[in-house]
C-alpha cells in the first residue's frame, strides 16, 4: 500500500473536479463525493501508517521539468512524519465534512463549499507528501488560496470578504520571503529534492551562512502561514468563514502547514543556531501575546482562534529548541489537531443553536446541549493540559524539553502561557455553558450528523496523548524524530506537577471571576492594560495606518490614473476611430450603394412612364401598330 | 378568262378598303365586316393564284374554303363579344371600349 501513497492527495483533488462538474446532480449535492473521497484517502492513510509503523519507508520521484541543470520533480516521501500527518489531515477533514453536511445544510453555495473543502484537503496532503521544494510550494499556495475561498464563503457581507482578503494578503506577506528562501536553498544545494537537501545540510555541504539565510526566509513563510507574531493578525479575522472551515484551518490544513514545513525542512533549520533561536523567540512571543489576547475576547471563535495562535507558538518554540524539541513540537501539532478541531466544531454547534458568536449572548447551555457541553469540556481540558488528556502529554513534553535544554526564557513563557490557557478556557466555558441563558430563542442540541463527529473527536482528544506518552515504547517518538536516534519523551514529575498545578490555579481563578455572570468583565478593572489588549496591542491599527494606507492610497491613485488616462484613452481612441470609420462607411453606403439602387429605380420609373402611353387600350391603335409592323416586315423581307 | 393582274388589283383594293374599315370606323360591327372584307380579299387571291399556277391539288381553293370556315367562326365569336359589350356598356363604339388600358 505504501507505494500507492500518492493516491492520498490525488483522490481528494480528483474529487474536487468531480464535485465541480457533477456535484449538483449527486443526491447529497456534492457532499457525498467529497466524503467518499476523503474517506478513501483516510483508509489508505491508515494502511500506509500501519506499514510505516512496521518500518516501511517509501521515497519516489517522477521528473516534472528541467531548467538547465536543475531538475524539478514530483515526488513522495512517506516517512513517519508524513504518515502521521496523513492520518490527522484525512481524519479531521473527514469529520469536518460530515459535520458540515449538517452545519451548511441551509447555506448558499453548498456544492461549491464541498469542492473547496476537497481541494483544501488535497492541497494539504500534497504539501505533506511533497519531496520537492517546488511541489511543496504548489501545495503551500493552494492551501492559501483555498483558505481565502473558504474564509470568504459568505462574501455577500463585506466584512467576510475583507477577512478573506486580509488572510490572503497577510499570509502572502510571509510567502514572499518563503519563495526567496526556496530560491536560496535551491541554488545553495543545487537540487530541489528535500531529502537530498537535508542530507547536504547535515553533511555540511551547504555553508552555515546560506543555511541561516535560507532558514530565516523560509521561516518567514511559516510566520505568515502558521500565524506567528507579527503576522498572526489574519487568523482571528479568519473566523468570518463557516465554523467547520475554521476547524479545518486551525487543526489540519492551513496553519499546520507552517509547522509541518519547518519540521520537513528541519535539516536546514538545525544547521543554523541563529535561525533556531529566532524560531524559538518568535514562538515564545507568539504564545504569550496570543494567550493574553484570548483573555479579553467576547466572540467564542476568537477565543479559540487566539488559543490556536498561542498553541502554534508552543510548537514553533519547541522546534526552535533544536533536535531535542523536534518530536515534542510535532507531537503537539498532532494532539492539537484533535482537540482544536473538537473545540471549533463544538463552538460551531453552539453558534448554530444560538445564532450568535458572542459569549455575552450565551450562557446556561449546559442543560440544553449536553453532548456539545461534555465534548467541549473534554476539548478544553485537553487544551488546558489536564492529565491524562492529549494536551497534557504534548505540552508537558515541550515544557520539560525547554527546561532540559536550558532555554529558561522559553520555559517561563511556556509555563505562564499554560496558566493563561487554563484561565481563558475556563472563562469561555463559564460564559457559554453556565449561568442563565442570555440570548434569543430556545437553543437545542444539534442534529446527529453534527454531534457524532464531536463525540469521535472527543474520544481522540482524550486518548491521542497516550501515543506519545513517556511510558509507551515505540510510540510517536520512534516514528517522528530528527537524526538517527529517537528522542524519547522524558517524564519529569516535578514539571508535570508544576504545569498541572498552574492549570488548576488558572481554572480556579477563571471560575472565581466568571463563575457568576457579571455585566462588566472583571478584567476591565485592569484599566489601560485591558484597553491595550482589547485593541490587540494596536497592531491592526499600526498595520492599517502604517502599511496598508500609505501603500493603498498611492496604488489607488496610480490605478485610478492609469485607468482614467491610459485605459480610458485607449478605449476612447478606439471609440473615436470607430466613429470616423462609421461616418466614412455611412457616406459610401448612402452615396454609392443607395445611389445606385435609387438611380436604377428612378430609371425604371421613367421608362415605364414613357412606355405606358403605348398601352392605350384603343383596339384600333393596336391594329395600326400591327399593320405598320407587317408593312415594315414586308418591305424588309422583299428587299432581302 | 380574266387576267391575273386585274384580279390582284381588285383584291388589293378590297383589302385596302378592309384595312380602312378596321382602322377608321368606330362601329364594332362595321369593324367586323371590314375584317370579312380583308379575309375575302385573301380568298380571291388564293383562288386566283390556284388557277394561275394550274395547281393539280387545288390547294389554294381548299385554303379558301378553310378561310371561309374560320371567318364564319370568327364572326360568330366577334358578334357575341360585341353583343356582350353592348349589354354591359350600352355602346359598341370601339373608342369607348378601352378596358385594356394602362
Amino acid at each position: 500500500m505504501i507505494e500507492q501513497a500518492w493516491l492520498i492527495p490525488v483522490i481528494p483533488l480528483a474529487a474536487t473536479l468531480l464535485i465541480v462538474f457533477f456535484g449538483k446532480r449527486e443526491p447529497l449535492r456534492g457532499a457525498g463525493i467529497s466524503i467518499l473521497a476523503t474517506g478513501a484517502a483516510f483508509v489508505i492513510s491508515v494502511a500506509v501508517f500501519v506499514q510505516v509503523l512496521g518500518g516501511a519507508h517509501a521515497e519516489r520521484s517522477w521528473p516534472w521539468f528541467e531548467i538547465g541543470d536543475l531538475r524539478f520533480e514530483i515526488g513522495m516521501n512517506v516517512d513517519g512524519l508524513a504518515a502521521v500527518m496523513f492520518v490527522v489531515v484525512t481524519l479531521v477533514s473527514l469529520l469536518v465534512q460530515i459535520y458540515s453536511v449538517g452545519y451548511m445544510a441551509h447555506e448558499p453555495r453548498f456544492t461549491w463549499y464541498f469542492a473547496a473543502l476537497s481541494l483544501f484537503t488535497g492541497s494539504m496532503l500534497n504539501l505533506v507528501i511533497a519531496n520537492d521544494l517546488f511541489q511543496l510550494l504548489v501545495g503551500w499556495e493552494l492551501v492559501g488560496i483555498c483558505s481565502y475561498l473558504l474564509i470568504g464563503h459568505f462574501w455577500e457581507e463585506k466584512e467576510n470578504a475583507d477577512a478573506a482578503n486580509k488572510a490572503f494578503i497577510t499570509t502572502r506577506t510571509g510567502d514572499v520571503p518563503f519563495v526567496f528562501g526556496i530560491f536560496v536553498l535551491t541554488f545553495a544545494a543545487g537540487t530541489t529534492n528535500i531529502t537530498e537537501i537535508t542530507e547536504l545540510a547535515q553533511g555540511g555541504a551547504i555553508s552555515a551562512g546560506a543555511l541561516t539565510v535560507a532558514a530565516l526566509l523560509l521561516f518567514g513563510g511559516a510566520i505568515g502561514k502558521s500565524a506567528q507574531f507579527p503576522l498572526h493578525v489574519w487568523l482571528p479575522d479568519a473566523m468570518a468563514g463557516p465554523t467547520p472551515v475554521s476547524a479545518l484551518i486551525h487543526a489540519a490544513t492551513m496553519v499546520a502547514a507552517g509547522v509541518y514545513m519547518v519540521g520537513r525542512l528541519f535539516g536546514v533549520f538545525a544547521g543554523s543556531a541563529e535561525a533556531l533561536t529566532f524560531v524559538a523567540v518568535i514562538g515564545a512571543i507568539t504564545m504569550l501575546i496570543a494567550a493574553l489576547l484570548a483573555l479579553v475576547q467576547d466572540d467564542i471563535k476568537r477565543v479559540l482562534a487566539y488559543s490556536t495562535v498561542s498553541q502554534l507558538g508552543y510548537m514553533m518554540a519547541a522546534l526552535g529548541l533544536g533536535p531535542a524539541g523536534y518530536t515534542a513540537g510535532l507531537f503537539h501539532l498532532f494532539t492539537h489537531a484533535f482537540f482544536k478541531a473538537l473545540l471549533f466544531l463544538g463552538a460551531g454547534s453552539v453558534i448554530h443553536a444560538v445564532h450568535s458568536n458572542r459569549m455575552s449572548e450565551m450562557g446556561g447551555l449546559r442543560t440544553a446541549m449536553p453532548v456539545t457541553f461534555w465534548t467541549f469540556i473534554i476539548g478544553s481540558a485537553a487544551l488546558a493540559g489536564i492529565p491524562p488528556l492529549a494536551g497534557f502529554w504534548s505540552k508537558d513534553e515541550i515544557i520539560v524539553e525547554a527546561f532540559r535544554e536550558a532555554q529558561y526564557g522559553v520555559w517561563i513563557v511556556a509555563v505562564l502561557t499554560a496558566l493563561l490557557t487554563a484561565f481563558y478556557m475556563t472563562r469561555a466555558i463559564a460564559l457559554t455553558f453556565f449561568g442563565d441563558y442570555r440570548g434569543q430563542g430556545h437553543p437545542h442540541e444539534s442534529p446527529r450528523v453534527m454531534t457524532v463527529p464531536l463525540v469521535a473527536l472527543a474520544g481522540l482528544a482524550a486518548v491521542a496523548g497516550f501515543y506519545g506518552a513517556p511510558f509507551l515504547e515505540g510510540g510517536f517518538s520512534e516514528l517522528v524524530h530528527f537524526g538517527e536516534e529517537a528522542h524519547a519523551a522524558q517524564f519529569d514529575l516535578g514539571m508535570a506537577a508544576l504545569s498541572v498545578g498552574l492549570a488548576a490555579v488558572g481554572i480556579a481563578a477563571g471560575w472565581a471571576l466568571y463563575g457568576r455572570w457579571r455585566e462588566r468583565d472583571p478584567l476591565r478593572s485592569l484599566g489601560p492594560l485591558y484597553a491595550f489588549l482589547d485593541r490587540k496591542y494596536f497592531l491592526d491599527d499600526v498595520y492599517l495606518r502604517g502599511i496598508v494606507r500609505p501603500i493603498q492610497y498611492p496604488i489607488a491613485a496610480f490605478v485610478n490614473w492609469t485607468s482614467r488616462v491610459i485605459l480610458d484613452g485607449i478605449v476612447n481612441g478606439f471609440g473615436i476611430l470607430a466613429r470616423l470609420l462609421g461616418r466614412a462607411t455611412e457616406a459610401v453606403d448612402r452615396r454609392v450603394v443607395d445611389g445606385a439602387v435609387n438611380r436604377v429605380a428612378v430609371g425604371t420609373g421613367w421608362t415605364g412612364a414613357l412606355l405606358r402611353y403605348v398601352q392605350s387600350g384603343n383596339v384600333q391603335r393596336y391594329a395600326v401598330f400591327l399593320f405598320v409592323g407587317v408593312a415594315v416586315l414586308a418591305v424588309i423581307f422583299t428587299r432581302v | 378568262m380574266i387576267r391575273l393582274p386585274l384580279v390582284l388589283i381588285f383584291s388589293g383594293a378590297l383589302f385596302a378598303i378592309g384595312v380602312y374599315g378596321v382602322l377608321a370606323r368606330r362601329n364594332a360591327v362595321l369593324v367586323l365586316m371590314s375584317i370579312e372584307l380583308m379575309l375575302n380579299a385573301v380568298n380571291v387571291n388564293l383562288v386566283a393564284f390556284s388557277q394561275w399556277l394550274r395547281d393539280g391539288l387545288v390547294a389554294g381553293q381548299v385554303f379558301a374554303l378553310f378561310v371561309i370556315t374560320v371567318a364564319a367562326a370568327e364572326v360568330g365569336i366577334g358578334l357575341a363579344i360585341v353583343i356582350l359589350i353592348f349589354r354591359n356598356r350600352e355602346t359598341i363604339n370601339v373608342d369607348e371600349v378601352n378596358l385594356l388600358r394602362w
